[in-house]
Order: structure tokens, then sequence, then C-alpha cells
């Protein structure tokens, strides 16, 4: 592709629309103690490199670590901290690494780090790998240390070009430094890493698909067992971790489990923070590390509400893979567990508002559309029934549904539920079709084509 | 896997692999414990050169990295900012997922469709713009967004588009 121009007039027309990933809170309302992903990311935006990361204490969590040469200890603080998944899953980072087959006849593997993010409504790894690549690196040794992984590579989406330029830049200043390669700090210990970079596909960030894609293949899924903890990356024992889920290591590593279920306080059983987002027409998008538990109405308030005259509809907690909630929900602390139990997930945290106006049929439609689209083919419901629900969404959209096809659309979405498909993106298209079906359905029934007989009196109704 | 690269390859269907193209084909490849797992970077090689892949530079890529082309076809169908046919000088991904769905995103979508008389998959005449839906990108706090090159850009808004369109030569 094309290298911009230097020419400064250009320049300055595309500076005023050019995206800039940022976090909604000031360096001063930051605290090291209280806010452990983002507390060095500067308020200019500008990359924390090496020396400002060491300065402000970075790599002491892998000092500390190899120090103690006890890599089952770090699993064991991972697991009693209990750090869920921030990928969307929420399953046990520590319980994922204790099953990560170790030995003396077993070789060693793979750390990988997910950062294909590409979960619709989802903006929150983009910030920790385009302004603090070192954070990542610390929690990716961590990582390797304690699963006893020789190579990390960090799977990233092509289309984060800025962050790919960072991440190979401050791998090279950690290798320079020591804190990459052979014997890292005189440990004993190896391990160093490559960025891989993408070429498109949502697929790629579930995580037997994007082993796959890694070994460079098509990313279809794997079946599981076995598990990549058992058999990953080229049948070796893989660990696959999201950004920030790596990003929390460092911190409980340094300060331990009782430091990091207590940034949670009363709210919730999950401990630590979360990088929340709100996105939609609110009147302040943005992005914020606050305790995990903090409710929707919180965040709601920080995006100081729906923007204009919009009245809120209906919300997804996290992604477009997430159920729809409604406005009685806001009260919930958004956790794994509570989000869980109102029947949709938290997935990556990031809310998206729907607002009043909002068709909800429209919306399905082009939430299937992206599913169906993104369909890496390999399981049936998903690669038919998916382009056959937008089929029937868009009938209804322009009220030319067939009657039957509300309950045909319900028997598709059943068909793509959990264990039907090798992985978890039929599924996500499923949730919140279903959500929107049970709270909405009102609005589907609406664009089913009404008998001749009865359109005619519905006419005459009009007419009185 | 590191060997002396050859000055050019010229495959028998024709196609000419750069040299440099083809060292840094051999570099990615010591990433990896297989040489299939540079075949997507290969691609993007490739793809930097030319702006496309042509179906000649399959065999080429399959000879550097070792593999059978069809591995290297199955690949290259896969991925979708993989490009199989000529594009333009400027790839205009725009994100049609949710958020931006919600915030504007049709308004934009039929602004670029006026503006460059193309929708999805086409390409001007003039050969300046490849217009192409793409996944969220990240950028929803900056909704609607879209990506031009290698650049992200949000909130943009049909206004905005003459401008940051034309800043693309």
């Amino acid at each position: 592709m094309s290298q911009p121009t230097d020419n400064q007039p250009i320049a300055n027309q595309r500076s005023s629309v050019r995206y800039r990933s940022r976090l909604m809170q000031s360096e001063a309302e930051r605290h090291a103690d209280t806010h452990p992903l983002t507390w060095r990311l500067r308020d200019d935006g500008a990359v924390v490199w090496l020396d400002e990361h060491l300065h402000k204490n970075g790599y002491q969590s892998v000092r500390k670590a190899l120090d103690a040469g006890d890599p089952q200890a770090v699993i064991a603080t991972m697991k009693e901290a209990n750090v869920r998944g921030r990928g969307g899953a929420g399953f046990s980072a520590g319980l994922k690494w204790s099953l990560t087959l170790q030995g003396d006849d077993i070789p060693r593997g793979y750390l990988i780090c997910n950062a294909d993010e590409m979960e619709p409504g989802t903006f929150k790894d983009r910030l920790l790998l385009e302004q603090q690549p070192h954070l990542l690196i610390e929690g990716m040794i961590l990582g390797a240390y304690a699963n006893n992984a020789f190579y990390g590579y960090i799977f990233l989406r092509s289309e984060y070009v800025q962050a790919a330029q960072v991440l190979n830049r401050a791998i090279d200043e950690a290798r320079e430094a020591g804190w990459l390669g052979a014997n890292i700090n005189g440990s004993g210990f190896d391990f160093d890493i490559a960025v891989h970079t993408g070429a498109g596909r949502y697929i790629c960030g579930e995580e037997t698909a994007l082993l796959n894609a890694l070994e460079g293949g098509r990313a279809n899924p794997r079946s599981k067992p076995p598990f990549p903890g058992q058999s990953g990356a080229w049948g070796k024992p893989s660990v696959v971790n999201n950004v920030e889920t790596l990003c929390n290591v460092p911190g409980v590593v340094l300060n331990g489990a009782d430091w990091y279920q207590g940034l949670s306080g009363e709210r919730t059983d999950d401990g630590g923070t979360k990088l929340y987002g709100v996105s939609g027409p609110v009147e302040n998008p943005g992005l914020w590390e606050l305790p995990i538990g903090t409710t929707g109405a919180e965040l709601l308030d920080r995006a100081r509400g729906m923007r204009g005259n919009h009245q809120l509809k209906a919300w997804l907690p996290g992604g477009a893979s997430t159920g729809f909630l409604l406005p009685e929900h806001l009260a919930l602390p958004l956790d794994f567990d509570t989000v869980g139990k109102e029947g949709s997930r938290l997935g990556t945290g990031l809310m998206t508002v729907v607002p009043q106006a909002q068709s909800m049929v429209s919306l399905m439609r082009n939430m299937e559309e992206f599913f169906a689209r993104e369909s890496c083919g390999w399981c049936t419901p998903c690669r038919d029934g998916l382009p056959w629900s937008v089929k029937l969404l868009l009938a209804l959209e322009h009220g030319e549904g067939e009657p039957g096809d509300i309950e045909l659309l319900d028997k598709l979405a059943a068909d793509c539920g959990p264990s039907l498909t090798f992985c978890a993106h039929a599924p996500g298209a499923a949730m919140p079709l279903q959500a929107a079906l049970k709270h909405f359905r009102h609005e589907f029934e609406q664009g089913v084509k009404k008998p001749r007989g009865e359109m005619h009196s519905t006419t005459m109704t009009h007419e009185q | 896997m590191a060997t002396t690269p050859h000055t050019t390859l010229i495959d028998s269907d024709g196609f000419l692999l750069h040299a440099e193209d083809e060292t840094a084909m051999r570099a990615e490849m010591t990433h990896y414990e297989q040489p299939q797992a540079a075949c997507i970077e290969a691609l993007k090689i490739v793809q930097r050169r030319h702006g496309w892949v042509p179906d000649e530079a399959i065999g080429a890529i399959a000879r550097v990295l070792g593999i059978a082309p069809a591995s290297v076809e199955s690949v290259a169908t896969f991925y979708s900012l993989i490009f199989r046919q000529p594009v333009g000088r400027h790839i205009v991904l725009v994100c049609d997922s949710s958020a931006c769905f919600l915030s504007g995103f049709d308004e934009l979508k039929q602004a670029l469709v006026n503006q460059l008389g193309i929708d999805y998959g086409q390409t001007t005449e003039d050969d300046r713009f490849t217009l192409l839906p793409v996944c969220c990108l990240g950028a929803c706090d900056g909704a609607p967004a879209l990506m031009i090159d290698n650049d992200t850009y949000g909130p943009v808004t049909a206004d905005d588009l003459p401008a940051l369109l034309e800043s693309y030569s």
C-alpha cells in the first residue's frame, strides 16, 4: 500500500479525524495500588518505553518471580487471585495454567498472547498494545516462566499497525536490556517473543483457530480435547491468554492474591480491575479502568448518559456475542457470574448501548451479517444457519416476513447453541438473537406480512 | 533454514519474486518451528510489492517455503485482507460492526458509495480506491470509524470525507 506523502496540509486534513486510543482517566486519578493496568500510561498518550517503564517499577515482578525460582508458586498465586480471562470467556487463568503439561519428558512449549481484538464494541487491548507494551511483555515472561514456555508469540490483528511497530521496538528494547532472550536477568531462564500479524478474519481470535492461523493454515478451530495446554502449537503445550489478562499478571505476582482480591472490594467475588468501556450513542464514549463489579449505571454515568434525546432501550455488556440486557439490569455489578445469571455474558466488558429509536430487527440483521460473514464454514449450523438467519431478518426488516419465520429464527438460534458446533462462534451469534427475540419479540412480529384480509381491515381502521 | 537468496527467482509461471522479498520470507521462517507458518506473512510480502497476490505468486511462495502450492492457496483464499484480484492504490476499510452501526455507519457508508461511485469489493475507475467492509476496528469510542491503508480514522462524518479522500492521491 502507498505511503502517505509528507505534505503538511494533507497531514493536517488527516490528523483532524485520525483515531487515537485513549483512557478517560488522567494520570492524577490513577495510582499503582488501585489501577494496576493503566497507572503508568501518560496523559499525552505517548508510548511508555523501557526507561519510563523501569522508572515506574517495571519488570520488578519478573525479578521477584525469577529470584524466588518457583514457577509453580506463580501459578498458585494466580489461582488464588482468581484472575479470570479478560478475552471474554472468564475462565480462571491460574486454573488454565495449572493444566499445562509440564515435566521432564514434556517439551517446553509456547506462551501466546491473543491480541486479535475484533469483538464488535471492544477497544481495550488496543490501548495497552499501543501505549504500554512493556507491561504485556512483563506478563508474558511471567506466563512463560510459570508454564515452562521457551517462546512466545503476540498474535496481533493486522489492522493494529501502530501496535505492531510499538511492540516490535519494545521487544528489541527488552531483549537488549536482558529481559528477553537467553538467561533472563541471570536466572538461567530463556524466553523470547515474536510478533505474528494476521490478515483479517474474526475467527482467528478463537483460541484453537488462532493456533491454526499461527501455524500458517486456515483459521478453522480445532476439536477439543486435546486442549492447547496439552497439545497446542506444533503439538507442544501452549497457553493462549488475552492481552488484558496477561497485563494483570505482573501486579498479582508483585502484590499478591489478597491485594488483587481487595481491588474489587465488596462488589463481587471476582478480583482485580477491569478495562470497561462504553460506545454507541452516548455523550462521552470511552474507556476506564475500574474495579471489577462496577455497575452498568456507573459506566453509563461516566459516559455522561445517552446522547441528545436518546433513551436507553437495551445494551450489550461485552461485545456482539453477548446477550442484550435491559435498562433494569444497569444496577447489576458487571462481573462474570452476575451477568451470566441474567442469561448473558460479561464478555469483554465493553458495553454498547442501543437507543430507543433503534429497530432491534435491523440491529440483529447487522449483527448476524457480521457473524455469517465471519463464520469459518467448518460447522453446518454456523456456515448455513447464520446466512439463513440474515435472510429471514432482512425480510422481517422490510415487512416481508412470512408466518413461521420467527419460529424458524428461534430454531436456527437453538441449533447454534453451545456444544453443537466446534467453537463458540455460533453460540456467540445465537445469544444476542435469542435475547432480542425474547425481549423485543413484538418488533419481529411487526415484520411478518399480514394475510390479505387482515391487511385490509388494518387499512380500514386507519381510514376511520 | 537460512540459505543464500537467489538474485531473482523467475518462476515457471513467469512470476518475478524480488530477491529482497525472498530474503524477507526466509527471515520470517526463522521465527517458527515449521516454514508453513510464514505463509501468511509471505503472502503479505508479495501483496506489499504488487498490491495483490496474483495466482502466479502462489507457486513462488510455495517453493520458498518448501510447501505445496495447495497449502499456500488454501491460506490465500481464507483471509479477508489477502487480495486475489487487483485493487486500488488505497484500501478503504469501513467498519460495519455494531458500535459503528449504532453511531452513523449507514450514512458514512452511503457517503462513501456516493463519493467513490463504487460499492464493496469494487475499485474506482482511476484505480485509486478499493472499498471493503471490515470487522470492528477497535475504535468504537471514535465510531463511525474507517481505515485507509495503515491509518485509522474516527469519528468520521460524511462532511469529513471529501478532504480525507482527497489526501490520498
